[in-house]
């Protein structure tokens, strides 16, 4: 009796040390927090252009800008609605072209990359690094110096989103492959099947509902990414959009934004509803 | 006649024929996906005209830029009319002018010879009063002669070991107004009607720690470093320490203050967009939750205001976030903050929906408030995916804050696409994009250790 006693009083000190320490580091982190904001938020007032304040009053003007630009066009609104879909389609196809070729090149490289499956580790280790450099490379990188060497077209920026789409799908499908069922890699074996055949019949079945799901959502980000090169001078809707903004044209401006947005929206829904669909399948 | 296999009376036969219709049927799928990729790829390069690369790419163009990213160069350049002058700048630049001739170059006083320069192969080149002489070091040992003909056009002439004159090889290329000789890429030599001009190219980034007009632009950085620890002031009004830290942050060419400035913006804009994203975004994802808020209406408007800042991308919201607070961090900060908000609210509005409800009835059961219930029956749960969500999207915005930069956020991004713009400093170009390689994988392994840390070892 008298032993759980202490047994239950020297826990309940061992619990009162260890609440406080848990507030204390709370309390730090809590701190560390708001000191980051606070300092950061004064750093970036100092050297931002405008300031805080009237950046918050200003906030509404330029959205009442463009909508009030956009209610003088009238009906012809949607007139310039339609006349920049055919940008729309460039910037969206050329992010379909670089999701197809970096994810048709990522899938047949990854089997190199996994260590279950590959020949020898020197090529893991080869591949896997160099997925590694394409990934940590911002796309806007390549395109800027491949838009100096090409000149201004939509063929650097294609090039750009391919080398790091290959990258960001490599290391996903070889992460996607290292988890397979190895049942029927084993069973191919046994049966006298080669590297090849393996690959092709064993690993690429399993992991093609992930691969297919990935590759929709890298759709989208590429999406995006071409836009944003097309920003810098690769073509596209986002060199209309860099147009029409300096040249302050609201009602363009808004249509392109209201282009871009309704894409990206619908993108995201058809995504999730596919990949919902793909991954059911998987777990069926 | 056939086998029967069960009951049911299905033949072997009429299986065998299902599993061979089965697998030509999946065959034929993939054959036509693979034929409609194949397709797509046709009519993609046709759409975007891929066969233009081959046209725009000058692989001379690439291969030079791409030199000038890891090695620098001298020009040497010497009029006809006054051959008695020559000057030698550092990349070309007339700021940049060498005060005496340096150890490649050997001035010699009497003769026919003027100059004798040497490449890092070991091939010279000798400036005469009306000619240039190329010797090469290779195992041919060819010479060469370049000069202004009697007709005032430049001419280049090629002579074996013996003095006959041979070929020119491919390498040296006459027009009527010039010479251009590129041996190799780290040689080049032009005439020029009036001068002849020669670029001699070394590999490295010189004056990297101290620019060209400093007072250490002789000392190597570990020499400059042990100067901090001497009593011997170089600048009277200086301490070394102040000089050696003020001339590497002021360096001209590199901008090292500038460049770090610059990284640590970028870094801040990326920390404080996401940490403003997840403070906002936890507590509306707890009023957005059905298990949480009881009032349809507010979940109802929380949901669409999720979705319009998710779906509104960080572009525009950067475009919109400018016009009011103008180029600088604030734009790059809200944009992220914004557009992620969105995101997290939404995951984590999921991930409260999903919690499982019994240790909230447990919590309950001791008596505890609605507030306490949440604190410990539901926080908790949360917690893991919201930390690892929440540094991965630190993660994916340290690359977006690069690219908010470019299109006027400032920081790191607006840097490089200055470098580029200019497009003489592509060693600049090559420094930063090791910066920006660095910082993203920095933070890439950061977040990694920190996931790790903080909700431990992780499923793989």
């Amino acid at each position: 009796m008298s032993q759980n006693a202490i047994t239950i009083e020297s826990l309940e000190e061992n619990l009162k040390v260890l609440a406080r320490q848990r507030a204390i580091y709370s309390v730090l982190f809590i701190g560390a927090i708001i000191f980051i904001v606070v300092s950061g938020v004064g750093v970036a007032n100092q050297y931002n252009a405008g300031s805080f304040t009237r950046g918050v009053e200003n906030f509404f003007d330029y959205p009442a800008d463009l909508f009030s630009d956009a209610f003088e066009a009238g009906w012809g609104w949607f007139g310039i609605v339609l006349s920049f879909i055919p940008a729309l389609f460039e910037t969206f196809s050329a992010a379909v072209f670089s999701t197809v070729v970096g994810a048709s090149i990522a899938l047949i490289l990854c089997p190199l990359a996994t260590i279950n499956l590959s020949p020898n580790q020197v090529t893991v280790q080869i591949v896997r690094r160099t997925f590694d450099i394409l990934r940590s490379f911002p796309e806007l990188v390549f395109a800027l110096i491949l838009l100096y060497l090409m000149g201004k077209s939509i063929v650097p920026a294609i090039i750009a989103v391919t080398l790091h789409t290959i990258g960001a799908m490599g290391k996903l499908f070889s992460e996607a492959i290292e988890n397979i069922d190895m049942k029927p890699v084993d069973g191919l074996k046994s049966v006298g099947a080669s590297w090849y055949q393996i690959i092709c019949f064993a690993v690429y079945p399993q992991v093609l509902p992930l691969v297919l799901s990935y590759s929709l959502l890298r759709l989208e980000i590429n999406v995006r990414a071409s836009t944003i090169l097309g920003f810098v001078g690769a073509g596209g809707i986002g060199a209309y959009l860099t147009a029409s903004l300096q040249w302050r044209y609201g009602d363009e401006v808004l249509a392109i934004m209201f282009l871009l947005v309704a894409t990206i929206t619908a993108l995201d829904y058809f995504s999730s509803y596919v990949r919902h669909k793909l991954i059911g399948k998987i777990s069926a | 006649m056939s086998i029967t296999v069960d009951d049911r009376g299905v033949s072997f036969q009429e299986i065998y024929q299902s599993v061979e219709k089965k697998a030509y049927y999946q065959k034929l799928i993939t054959l036509v996906s693979i034929g409609g990729i194949l397709l797509y790829f046709v009519f993609s390069i046709i759409q975007f005209d891929l066969g233009s690369i081959s046209r725009k790419w000058s692989p001379d163009r690439a291969s030079r830029l791409f030199l000038d990213t890891y090695a620098h160069k001298d020009h040497v350049v010497m009029n006809w009319k006054d051959t008695s002058k020559i000057s030698v700048n550092f990349e070309g630049d007339y700021r940049y002018q060498y005060p005496s001739f340096p150890e490649w170059l050997e001035r010699i006083g009497d003769g026919k010879d003027i100059a004798i320069l040497t490449f890092n192969s070991g091939s010279k080149a000798i400036f005469r009063d009306d000619k240039i002489i190329f010797e090469q070091s290779k195992s041919e040992d060819r010479k060469f002669i370049f000069g202004i003909g009697n007709n005032g056009k430049p001419y280049a002439e090629a002579y074996d070991n013996d003095g006959n004159e041979k070929d020119l090889p491919n390498w040296i290329r006459v027009t009527e107004s010039k010479v251009e000789v590129r041996p190799s890429l780290y040689e080049r030599i032009q005439i020029y009607k009036r001068k002849v001009e020669v670029h001699r190219y070394e590999f490295g980034w010189k004056y990297f720690w101290f620019d060209f007009f400093s007072p250490l632009k002789d000392y190597s950085l570990p020499e400059a470093l042990s100067l901090i620890f001497s009593n011997e002031r170089i600048e009277p009004d200086k301490t070394n320490f102040e000089l050696v830290f003020s001339e590497i942050s002021d360096n001209e060419q590199w901008m090292h203050g500038t460049v770090l400035f610059s990284i640590l913006e970028t870094l801040l804009m990326a920390v404080l967009g996401t940490l403003l994203a997840s403070l906002l975004g936890l507590p509306l994802a707890f009023l957005a939750a059905y298990n949480i808020t009881p009032f349809k209406f507010v979940r109802f408007s929380l949901r669409r205001l999720f979705d319009m800042l998710r779906g509104i991308d960080m572009i525009i919201w950067c475009l919109i976030f400018v016009r009011s607070f103008g180029p600088g961090l604030f734009t790059g900060i809200f944009a992220i903050a914004f557009t992620d908000t969105g995101t997290l609210g939404k995951l984590m509005s999921e991930a409260i929906e999903n919690a499982d409800n019994k240790q909230q009835e447990g919590v309950k059961s001791t008596g505890a408030s609605t507030i306490l219930q949440h604190r410990f029956g539901i926080i908790p749960q949360i917690m893991p995916v919201f930390i690892s969500q929440s540094l991965y999207y630190l993660e994916s915005n340290t690359r977006g804050a690069v690219i908010l930069g470019a299109m006027g956020a400032g920081g790191i991004g607006l840097q490089l696409l200055g470098a580029i713009r200019t497009g003489n400093d592509f060693e600049n170009v090559g420094y930063m994009a090791v910066l920006i390689v660095l910082l993203v994988t920095v933070m890439d392994q950061m977040s990694a250790f920190l996931r790790r840390f903080l909700i431990g070892i992780e499923k793989n």
